[in-house]
């Protein structure tokens, strides 16, 4: 064997050999190979099952929120600044690209010196917002674009690791959760092998934000009734807000109560140390939740002051509990309310892993059951055998010896895409099945062109060595031109396509990049090596 | 072995028949097209709820739909999926009959409203449990921890396997599973329900994603067709180049509305396929090109048409080869590939028919005839040229009388 032919076997080798490990790795034992392969070869989830969710954050909600702090700040500072004001509205922001803002009416004919003192108490305090002067003495805030991008993507992060702390309380193994496109606020989540996609839909779109607030006045059966109660206008810094409550046992069902409330929150979901399920006095579900020690001592502060006053557990805007406070509470407390076992477990999932800090809404969801995903499996390899097989039968009839030549090519081609699959962490889906017999389609393509090359060249009267060498050299820009094209349309599928049709350009690809080594390089090794042992005037079997 | 050997087909004169052809061809697929307001677009471009259930028994589509109606949901839609013999049901709930959280709690109803008619319940369906879950709840009922999962793992394989085909009737039929106790049994009998039906996927899309990957899927295409134009205009001339897109635009045409003629759904994977079919068919013209370019430098006297002929000629074994051989397992993936790509084998069939067929039928005729009228129009075709020729042997004379 020539010098130059010893190299390029060696390269092959050493392709061969990554790739063997790339597929088994090194197993000690037959289960060792098996689970080797299945760690290696990541499944899609239309393969194995499970379930595939696209959420948007509401980030508006976020920027709602910000408004009403900046709005109880901005209050307070006028009031001790001594500065004349009247109203101050939030702008709703009411869908995800809004902006939001806030109003300030000022009283008409502020004097001057007032109306510099209110931009100034703005500059001062309120740092990442902007005014714009409206109606005399009326001012519009604004979010500057810089503050309002980092709201922005801070809810984004805060949902999505709020998702994640959820899903790995459930124990899924290996879920995706990570941002989607760009500027849409939109999660991917993808959770292999879960078969209950209902209840973790739940337990990740529940914002869960858990509030304990003084209990005003109340209950009153509805909300007309509580504000006439208030001749119309709420007391400063109180709202009202309904309860979900459920009757004492044998108590008859009646329909839901509201409350006036303080608006700001003695402790909230922040300052819980844990949560867990549990059971009342009547062996009924509830939530039992401890707090942080700087939760506790406020809690403690607050329960001290206000022995006899009623408190509410609001959850997600809604009171879930009232009780009287009978004596200091530090740093324990309960959730009981009208759900089942399963909720109070839930719930306390939810408490432990957070809240939200901005709702959500599902774009979309799929769900595969395992036995569709066996299913699937077993179609996409019955295709693929019966794409293999018409090869192995017809190219020896027709090629002969270099039949054998394109089948152990193909071979290893597959045994590269294999490889590099698990390489680079890719996942294969079914469409991606559908890549792999068309690389084999392919990959026969470019043998075939070689091969009828070299017949021509044969025809024509040249040796079998130079027959092969201009086979090779003519075809080669051929397969190289035909490659390319078939990449440039993956790639457009790579960049606008979705889950699935991603793996099948994915695979594609790697397979055409594969079919380049193994159709040209090692395919032209194969027929030198079979010319270099035979003397120079013999024919080659094509 | 050889079969096509020295050919000569005239393929440039039977040129107007592969017009009348592909006219036709296109025209069918248009007609049908417009008959049926366009491609049906599948759940992923349409946007709404999909459910797909499997039934023990043959299910009875005038009971199901009465029973969604109780539940508010008259405005699905029920369809039969697959053969008969699978009861295999697909249940839809439109964009237009619903809002968003109706949507998106339509899974859900949708399932708990057969659960009641179907023997399900509170407990979650043993058919739709997953290996993972089984192992969770065999550990629960005190099977070893190791040994939960193989078990488990037997358990989804012969529930998955035919005769059960993923569907068991009772917890008894499983006794026949290795590890499975008594005990099993009982656990399974606690917390699980048997329901005569299976959900077997479940789909949500929603109206932004749905316009959202209709705009992507457009994108996709066209960008696709237009950087075949830059690159093929770029390797030869830019003839080729456009005589290529329009024989894929030919091909797209084609393969869109012979989907529409056989009644399949235009999803993404179709999409996928599209594009594939994009590559493929630009690939069999770069064969034949290739070839062309060749011809052209070797035989510099002869005119185009008879090299394109040469060129198809002298290519013809290697496109009927591949084509075959692509085409078989094309065919394996319509046939054995499953439901999931159904449309996608068919795209791909039709198109790489299609495909082949225009490289010989439209691509190449189009550069012929162009390169011939771009000749002719140069030298100003043949009888503007003898007389050109003689004006010019006349100054010949002229100047060589002068000199002399």
């Amino acid at each position: 064997m020539s010098r130059n032919l010893l190299q390029k076997g060696i390269a092959i080798a050493v392709v061969v050999v990554a790739s063997i490990y790339g597929v088994i790795g090194l197993p000690t034992s037959m289960s060792g190979l098996r689970q080797n392969m299945a760690d290696r070869l990541r499944l899609g989830l239309d393969l194995q099952g499970g379930t595939h969710l696209v959420l948007q954050v509401m980030v508006n909600d976020a920027i709602n929120a910000e408004a009403d702090q900046t709005i109880e700040r901005l209050r307070t500072t006028l009031q001790t600044r001594e500065i004349s004001f009247g109203s101050i509205t939030r702008i709703d922001a009411t869908d995800i690209y809004a902006e939001g803002g806030v109003e300030v009416q000022g009283i008409p004919l502020v004097p001057v010196d007032q109306r510099s003192a209110f931009q100034e108490a703005i500059d001062e305090t309120e740092l990442g917002w902007t005014y714009q002067r409206g109606e005399p003495g009326s001012y519009r805030l604004r979010l500057r674009p810089l503050a309002l991008a980092e709201i922005r993507q801070q809810t984004l992060n805060q949902s999505v690791e709020t998702i994640r702390n959820r899903v790995d309380s459930l124990g899924v193994s290996e879920p995706t959760i990570q941002e989607r496109g760009q500027g849409e606020f939109e999660i991917l989540v993808q959770l292999p092998g879960v078969d209950d996609p209902a209840r973790v839909k739940e337990i990740m779109q529940t914002t869960a934000l858990l509030e304990i607030k003084r209990v005003q006045a109340g209950p009153y059966s509805s909300r007309q009734q509580a504000l006439q109660a208030h001749n119309g206008v709420l007391p400063v810094g109180t709202e009202l807000i309904e309860s979900v409550e459920r009757p004492e046992a044998g108590e008859p069902l009646v329909a839901n109560q509201w409350y006036l409330v303080s608006r700001v929150p003695a402790i909230t979901g922040r300052e819980l140390r844990n949560a867990r399920p549990g059971r009342d006095e009547n062996n009924r579900p509830e939530v039992d939740f401890t707090l942080s020690a700087d939760g506790a001592r406020r809690f403690g502060e607050f329960t001290e002051q206000n022995i006899g006053n009623m408190l509410a557990v609001v959850l997600d805007g809604k009171i879930q509990s009232v009780a009287t406070i009978q004596s200091r509470i530090t740093d324990s407390g309960r959730i009981t309310g009208r759900f089942s076992q399963q909720w109070a477990n839930n719930l306390s999932l939810m408490l432990r892993a957070g809240a939200l800090p901005a709702s959500m809404q599902y774009l979309e969801e799929r769900t595969v059951g395992p036995s569709l995903g066996a299913d699937s499996i077993r179609a996409g390899v019955l295709a693929s055998a019966i794409g293999l097989a018409a090869v192995f039968i017809f190219m020896p009839i027709y090629y002969r010896l270099a039949g054998i030549n394109a089948i152990i090519a193909l071979l290893l081609n597959m045994l590269i895409l294999m490889a590099a699959l698990g390489y680079v962490g890719a996942t294969l889906t079914l469409p991606g099945i559908a890549g792999i017999i068309l690389t084999i389609g392919m990959a026969v393509d470019a043998n075939v062109l070689v091969f009828e090359r070299i017949r021509e060249e044969l025809h024509a009267g040249k040796t079998a060595v130079s027959a092969v060498e201009a086979g090779f050299s003519k075809a080669v820009l051929t397969i190289v031109d035909s490659n390319v094209t078939t990449v440039i349309a993956a790639f457009f599928l790579f960049l606008f396509g979705t889950g699935p049709v991603k793996g099948f350009a994915v695979t594609l690809t790697i397979g055409l990049a594969a079919n380049m080594f193994t159709a040209v390089f090692v395919s032209r090794f194969m027929f030198d090596y079979l010319l270099s042992r035979q003397p120079r005037q013999a024919a080659i079997s094509i | 072995m050889e079969l096509f050997q020295s050919l000569s087909i005239d393929w440039l004169k039977k040129k107007w028949y592969f017009v009348g052809f592909s006219v036709l061809l296109s025209t069918a697929g248009m007609i049908s097209l417009l008959a049926k307001g366009g491609p049906q677009y599948g759940l992923d471009f349409r946007g709404g709820t999909l459910v797909h259930i499997k039934f023990r028994e043959a299910p009875q589509l005038d009971r199901i739909r009465q029973v969604l109606g109780d539940h508010g949901l008259g405005n699905s839609t029920l369809q039969q999926f697959g053969p008969a013999a699978n009861h295999e049901i697909l249940i839809g709930l439109d964009l237009t009959g619903a809002n968003q959280t109706d949507l998106e709690a339509g899974q859900r109803t949708i399932v708990q409203a057969l659960g009641m008619e179907f023997g399900g319940g509170e407990l979650p369906n043993w058919n739709e449990a997953a290996a993972g879950t089984l192992a969770n709840h065999l550990a629960a009922a005190g099977v070893a921890a190791e040994a939960a999962q193989p078990i488990a793992e037997r358990l989804v394989s012969f529930r998955d396997a035919p005769p059960h085909n993923g569907l068991i009737a009772s917890f008894e039929d499983l006794r026949s599973v290795e590890g499975v106790t008594p005990q099993v049994l009982q656990t399974f009998q606690a917390e699980f329900s048997l329901p005569g039906f299976a959900v077997r996927s479940a789909e949500f899309v929603g109206p932004k994603v749905g316009a959202a990957l209709r705009r992507q899927a457009l994108m996709a295409t066209l960008l696709g067709l237009a950087s075949m134009l830059v690159y093929i205009a770029f390797r030869f001339e830019w003839v080729y180049g456009v005589a290529s897109v329009l024989a894929l635009l030919h091909d797209v045409v084609i393969a869109l509305g012979l989907l529409s003629i056989a009644n399949l759904e235009l999803s993404l994977t179709v999409i996928a396929a599209i594009l594939t079919l994009i590559g493929y068919s630009v690939n069999d013209k770069i064969v034949v090109f290739d070839r062309v370019r060749e011809n052209v430098r070797l035989m510099r006297r002869d005119n185009f048409t008879n090299i394109t002929n040469l060129s198809i000629n002298q290519t013809l074994s290697r496109t009927i080869l591949t084509g075959g051989m692509v085409l078989v397992g094309t065919l394996s993936i319509f046939l054995f590939g499953g439901d999931v790509l159904r449309g996608f084998g068919f795209v791909l069939f039709v198109g790489i028919l299609v495909g082949t067929y225009s490289s010989i039928g439209v691509a190449a005729p189009l550069v012929a005839s162009w390169q011939e009228f771009a000749q002719r129009d140069r030298r100003g075709g043949a009888p503007v040229r003898a007389a050109r020729e003689q004006a010019k042997a006349k100054r010949e004379k002229v100047k060589v009388g002068a000199k002399a």
